[in-house]
C-alpha cells in the first residue's frame, strides 16, 4: 500500500530540518518502503470502536504553586550554546534573501 | 592489602557494600579496583565513552571521610555505578552516544543521578549506547561498538549494551540503564547479567535525554537480582520534576528478593512468545526454568496475548513519532554541534546542515519515518491505528494478568548475533524486541534474569517476567527466587563461566601483593 518516493523522502527531509544527501535519499526511500510495508498492518485491527491510548499509564496534568522554583542561571543555560553574547543565544540571519 | 582488584571487583554490589560498612575495605580502594579493571579490559569491551578517575576517586575519599567521621550512611555508600550515557549528569559528559552532543557537559543533574549521589554510591563513568537509545547492538553509537564479555565479536545487546557489558565485564557491580523497547532488558538477556524495566513513572525520568516519551523507563543493570532491587529502592519513587511521575508508595524491593518466594505463584507462558522464531537453545533454557519454577511450587498456566503480532509494528511508529518530535530540540543554538554550510545561510540551513553532520543513519532514518507517519494524510492510518493497537495490546495484559500473577517468555529470540550481522537490514535488527516492546507499549514492568547458556553457541540466555503496572515487587519475588534456585543446582553463577578478560590480572595482582 506504501509506494514512498525520492520526493517524498527529500520533503519529508526537509521538513525536519535534515539536509540529506542524494546518497541518503535514495538508500532511505528503498528502507522506509520497506519499513511502512512491514508497519502497515496496524490499521487491520485499528477498527472505528477502538479507543487510541496516547499514555500508558493514565495521569491528570500536572500543575505546582505558580511561584518561581529553581531554574538554571544564565551563564548555566548559555554554557553549552554553540554561540552566544553573555546574555543571548547568537544565531545567523533568521531570514533569507527572498523574504 | 588483604583485598586484590581480582577479588574486589567481582563482589556483588551487595557483598561490596557490607565490606565496605564494616570498613574492612575502603571506597577509594573499591574504586580504584574498578577504575584498573575499566583500565585493563576496556580497550577491547569499549563499555565506557568516559570516565573521569580524579573525580571518582575524590568522590570515593568523601565517603570514607563522612564514615570515618561516625556519620550514618546509606548501605550503598561507596559503591561505584556506572551511567549510561542518557541521562544527563553535571560533571561529565554526556552524549547519548551522538556526535551532535560531543563533549557536552550538561547544567544540571538528572534526578536519578540526585538520587545516586545522595545515598552515596560513586559515579565511575559513561557507558555507550545506540545513538539516543535507537538500536539493539550499539552498532548506532557515533562512537563505535561495545563488545560482548563473552565473545568480543558479538554484540552487547543495545541501546544500553556499554552498562550491561560494563557489569557483566566486572567493571562496575551496578549501572543505571533506560528501556523504551527493551533496552535494558535485552542486554542482560545477551551478557549473561539482570536488568530491570520498572513500572512507566515509578522512577523519575528528569534529566534522561527523551527518545519516546510514552515509552521511556530509567531502571537497574547489575550482575544479581538482589542488587537491582538495592539500587531501585535508591532510584525509585515520586518527583515534581517529572510530570509523569507516579505518586504511589512503593514497597522495598530488595525485601522482595531476600523473602523470595514462588509457592502459589500462578505464572503465565505467553504462548505467542515460547516456539516459533525462537532458538532452540533459548526455548531449552527457558522451559528448564520453568521447571524449576513449578518444581518450587509455582503454578505454569498457558496465556494468550492475541494482539502481539501487531505490537511491533505499533512500536515502529510510536516510537518513531515521539523521536522526530524530541529529537527537533537538536537546532545548533542552545548545546551541541554547530554546523555552517559552505557560503553562510539562514539559521534553518545552519540547523539542517547541523543535523545532517550530527546524526547518525539510524538517528536519520526513525526521524524521517516518524516525520511521515505524523504528516498530513497519513496521520490517522498509520500513528493514529498505531494508539489504538496500543489499547488493544492494554487490554490483552488485562486478561492474561486476570489469569496469572506474573507472565513469562524468552527475553529475546536469540543469543547475541555478530556485530555486523543485521546492520544492513533494519527490519531484521527490529524484530529483536518481539518480547520486550509490549511491556513499553503497556507501561508495565519487566525483569531478565539469566537463565543458563544456549546449547548450540554456549552464549547467555534470559528469561523475562511481566508483572501488572505498579507490582514491579513480583519480578523481584520471582526473579530472586529462579536466580537462588538455579545457582544453587549449578553450584556458581552463570557470570563466573564469562571469558576471563584479562588473564594476567590476577598474577599481576598477586605479584602486587608480595
Amino acid at each position: 500500500m506504501s509506494e514512498i518516493t525520492q520526493e517524498q523522502v527529500a520533503h519529508l527531509a526537509n521538513l525536519a530540518r535534515i539536509a540529506l544527501t542524494p546518497h541518503e535519499i535514495e538508500s532511505l526511500t528503498s528502507e522506509l518502503g520497506s519499513i511502512v510495508d512491514n508497519v502497515a498492518k496496524v490499521s487491520e485491527v485499528a477498527t472505528p470502536d477502538v479507543p487510541a491510548t496516547s499514555h500508558p499509564i493514565p495521569l491528570q496534568n500536572v500543575y505546582r504553586d505558580d511561584v518561581p522554583g529553581a531554574t538554571l542561571t544564565t551563564e548555566q543555560a548559555l554554557a553549552g550554546a554553540p554561540d552566544h553574547d553573555g546574555s543571548r543565544f547568537r544565531v545567523t540571519a533568521i531570514l533569507g534573501e527572498e523574504q | 592489602m588483604a583485598h586484590h582488584d581480582h577479588e574486589l571487583v567481582r563482589l556483588s554490589a551487595d557483598a561490596l557494600a557490607q565490606k565496605l560498612a564494616s570498613s574492612e575495605i575502603s571506597a577509594v580502594e573499591a574504586t580504584q579496583a574498578h577504575l584498573d579493571r575499566i583500565a585493563a579490559v576496556d580497550g577491547e569491551v569499549h563499555a565506557f565513552l568516559h570516565t573521569a578517575p580524579d573525580l571518582s576517586l575524590a568522590t570515593a575519599a568523601a565517603i570514607d571521610q563522612r564514615r570515618a567521621a561516625g556519620e550514618s550512611l546509606h548501605p550503598l555508600a561507596g559503591v561505584p555505578i556506572a551511567i549510561k550515557d542518557v541521562i544527563v549528569t553535571n560533571d561529565m559528559p554526556t552524549t547519548s552516544g551522538s556526535r551532535i552532543l560531543e563533549g557536552w557537559i550538561p547544567p544540571y543533574d538528572a534526578t536519578v543521578m540526585t538520587k545516586l549521589r545522595a545515598a552515596g554510591l560513586v559515579p565511575i563513568g559513561k557507558t555507550n549506547m545506540d545513538e539516543f537509545a535507537m538500536g539493539s547492538s550499539t552498532e548506532h553509537s557515533a562512537y563505535g561498538p561495545t563488545h560482548n564479555p563473552w565473545d568480543l565479536e558479538r554484540i552487547p545487546g543495545g541501546s544500553g549494551g556499554g552498562s550491561a557489558a560494563a557489569v557483566a565485564s566486572f567493571e562496575a557491580p551496578l549501572a543505571l540503564g533506560s528501556d523504551t523497547g527493551g533496552s535494558i532488558r535485552q542486554p542482560a538477556h545477551v551478557t549473561g547479567t539482570v536488568g530491570v524495566k520498572p513500572t512507566y513513572g515509578g522512577v523519575s525520568r528528569y534529566g534522561a535525554i527523551a527518545l519516546a516519551s510514552s515509552l521511556d523507563q530509567i531502571g537497574p543493570v547489575s550482575r544479581t537480582v538482589l542488587d537491582s532491587a538495592l539500587l531501585h529502592d535508591v532510584i525509585g519513587g515520586h518527583d515534581p520534576r517529572d510530570s509523569t511521575s507516579l505518586t504511589d508508595e512503593w514497597p522495598s524491593m530488595a525485601d522482595a528478593v531476600r523473602r523470595a518466594d514462588v509457592k502459589g505463584l500462578r505464572i503465565g507462558v505467553i504462548s505467542q512468545l515460547d516456539g516459533q522464531g525462537f532458538q532452540t537453545g533459548v526455548l531449552e533454557r527457558f522451559r528448564e526454568a520453568l521447571d524449576v519454577l513449578a518444581a518450587a511450587g509455582a503454578e505454569i498456566v498457558d496465556v494468550s496475548l492475541p494482539s502481539l503480532e501487531y505490537a511491533i509494528a505499533a512500536y515502529y511508529l510510536i516510537m518513531p513519532a515521539e523521536a522526530s518530535s524530541n529529537l527537533a530540540k537538536f537546532d545548533s543554538v542552545r548545546f551541541g554541534l554547530r554546523v555552517n554550510p559552505p557560503g553562510g545561510g539562514t539559521v534553518e540551513d545552519v540547523m539542517s546542515a547541523t543535523r545532517e553532520v550530527g546524526f547518525g543513519a539510524e538517528a536519520k532514518r526513525r526521524i524521517i519515518l516518524g516525520t511521515y507517519a505524523l504528516s498530513a494524510g497519513y496521520y490517522d492510518a498509520y500513528y493514529g491505528s498505531a494508539q489504538k493497537v496500543r489499547t488493544l495490546v492494554q487490554r490483552d495484559f488485562e486478561a492474561a494478568f486476570g489469569q496469572a500473577d506474573v507472565l513469562v517468555s524468552p527475553t529475546a529470540p536469540t543469543t547475541a548475533f555478530k556485530l555486523g550481522q543485521n546492520t544492513g537490514d533494519p527490519m531484521a535488527m527490529y524484530l529483536n524486541d518481539i518480547a520486550t516492546i509490549p511491556a513499553n507499549l503497556a507501561g508495565i514492568p519487566g525483569i531478565s534474569v539469566p537463565v543458563g547458556l544456549a546449547r548450540e553457541d554456549g552464549l547467555p540466555v534470559g528469561i523475562q517476567f511481566l508483572a501488572p503496572a505498579r507490582h514491579d515487587a513480583r519480578l523481584y519475588n520471582v526473579g530472586g527466587a529462579l536466580e537462588r534456585m538455579l545457582e544453587d543446582s549449578w553450584g556458581h553463577t552463570l557470570i563466573s563461566l564469562a571469558p576471563d578478560l584479562a588473564p594476567g590480572e590476577m598474577t599481576a595482582a598477586q605479584e602486587g601483593a608480595v
